[in-house]
């Protein structure tokens, strides 16, 4: 019988749930990394027992892990305490470098309209490559994406991103200037997706040598240039791998749509209470069925009037409905972030969420009802879910 | 060139890290300065690499201390001779993780000691 592993990054450690395919008992373990902010942790689709972690302390800087048991161990690649023939471990697997030859480390915009240099800070989302267990990509704060070959024990960045001609007018978003989103194409290995907060969203089509802002059809009230060719704050975007070049994108505002792979948007919010928010899903099956976690406004974080709602839409958007059938309708005041939601493959699909207040939630049926797997863990920064034959 | 044996008191998120209780001991080539003890460390401990001083410029991250004889040596050069009771193994260097407050029952014996060093009393703590 299938069986569902549930990947939770927290502020102060990571979590694995796992369920049978009812999903309906849950085993939690953890925390893992305890004390530590796991921005994202994520299994191969090749092997699934590897699993890659981002884990994070503004005190002590980057730190990846790896398990290759489906998280029952771990371990910093390239940091083992041993000395082989070759002599000791590289212990590299933390260093993201700039590659300042291939492309010159310029200056971004700053929050006060300065230039500032670019400096990493932190790994957002980690993507494994859909053929190579070993391959694995990285996208970091101060926005860049970069790149391993070999099982995360080393990184290289794919300096034609940060080196697009934009990168100047780049900024950071309230959470700093990051690449929070990366997509793969499950039908073209070398065309990948990648969002930034706030320059938006780019796309390569030779295997990340090369990128084209693809922000047509944005609008965002605070730029003064409607058209510009980046600047958006992209929340999140989301791809079935069943219709690749069919995107969904939650912007700071408006949940958008794209039929052309990003060339062109438009807004699909309907009848959303708020089209604010950050995360984004779509259905493993239904490549029309998308959901969305609805928050009030910019200045306020949580949910409208305290009802916790993620709403789908059969119709790959403008008509909307809310599912609230086990989430609470009152008093709540979470927020739901960006990589915080996701879905599995069983015939009936399920859908995860997490959020601010610790919750993880289980829909086994769709979005029809949910459940909460666990409610107390730390403010939820990333869900991830794996679906093990 | 010799080593002196030298005693290092290292936050607790870093052990657990590195897989090391209390001090860590290390041999270090001597003059003894801050740089050969880190350069000593993170090739003894290669996880380590990174989270105490940048990858590149090795530069201190910002949120970490070195202290040793109730001295903060966080803005020596790392090229300065380390205090002789260090080289000596009599004292520990100490990196500490930046701290605000509270009486930290259950700190390390590190954040303690450097806490209660005169550089970073304070009052109410």
């Amino acid at each position: 019988m299938s069986k569902v592993r549930v990947l939770a990054g927290t502020r102060k450690g990571a979590f694995i749930l796992t369920a049978d395919g009812k999903r309906d008992t849950w085993d939690v373990s953890g925390p893992f990394f305890a004390g530590w902010e796991i921005y994202h942790m994520k299994g191969s689709p090749v092997n699934p027992d590897r699993i890659y972690v981002s884990q994070t302390s503004g005190w002590f800087g980057q730190i990846i892990q790896c398990s290759d048991d489906g998280g029952k161990s771990w371990y910093a690649p390239g940091g083992g305490l041993q000395k082989s023939p070759q002599g000791w471990p590289s212990g590299e697997s933390n260093r993201f470098v700039y590659d300042a030859a291939a492309a010159p480390l310029t200056t971004h915009q700053w929050y006060d309209g300065t230039q500032h240099p670019w400096e990493f800070k932190r790994v957002w989302h980690l993507e494994p490559s859909l053929t190579d267990a070993e391959a694995v990509y990285a996208g970091v704060e101060d926005a860049a994406i970069f790149h391993s070959k070999d099982g995360a024990h080393s990184w290289q960045e794919l300096p034609g991103l940060r080196g697009h001609g934009t990168g100047p007018a780049w900024q950071p978003g309230a959470g700093g200037m990051c690449l929070h989103t990366i997509v793969l194409d499950p039908k073209d290995a070398n065309r990948i997706y990648i969002a930034i907060s706030a320059a938006g969203a780019f796309r390569s089509d030779d295997g990340g040598q090369s990128w084209k802002p693809i922000n047509k059809g944005l609008r965002s009230q605070f730029l003064p240039d409607q058209d510009t060719e980046v600047g958006h704050c992209v929340h999140h975007i989301a791809m079935s791998p069943r219709r690749p070049g069919v995107l969904f994108m939650q912007k700071h505002w408006d949940v958008m749509r794209s039929d052309d792979a990003g060339d062109n948007w438009r807004e699909v919010s309907g009848n959303l209470p708020t089209d604010f928010g950050f995360a984004i899903d779509v259905h493993a099956h239904e490549p029309e069925t998308i959901y969305v976690a609805p928050i009030k406004s910019d200045s306020e974080h949580f949910p409208l009037d305290g009802k916790l709602q993620v709403w789908r839409s059969k119709t790959g958007g403008n008509e909307w409905e809310a599912l609230t059938n086990g989430l609470p309708q009152k008093d709540c005041y979470v927020n739901v972030l960006r990589d915080a939601m996701a879905i599995d493959t069983l015939d009936d699909c399920g859908v995860y969420f997490g959020t601010t207040g610790g919750q993880v939630y289980v829909s086994p049926n769709g979005g029809d009802t949910w459940k909460p797997i666990v409610s107390h863990l730390p403010p939820v920064l990333s869900v991830e879910v794996q679906t093990i034959a | 060139m010799s080593n002196a044996t030298i005693r290092l008191e290292i936050p607790h998120h870093l052990r657990t890290l590195a897989q090391v209780n209390g001090e860590v001991t290390l041999k270090v080539p001597t003059p003894v300065t801050l740089r050969r003890v880190l350069d000593v460390l993170e090739t003894r401990y290669p996880v380590l690499r990174g989270t105490i001083r940048d990858h590149g410029t090795l530069q201190r991250r910002p949120f970490l201390r070195f202290f040793a004889c109730s001295e903060d040596l966080s803005h020596n050069s790392p090229d300065d001779l380390l205090p002789q009771a260090v080289a000596d193994g009599r004292e520990p260097l100490l990196i500490v993780g930046a701290i605000a407050g509270g009486t930290g029952r259950l700190a390390s014996r590190g954040a303690r000691r450097a806490r209660d060093s005169s550089f970073v009393r304070r009052r109410g703590d």
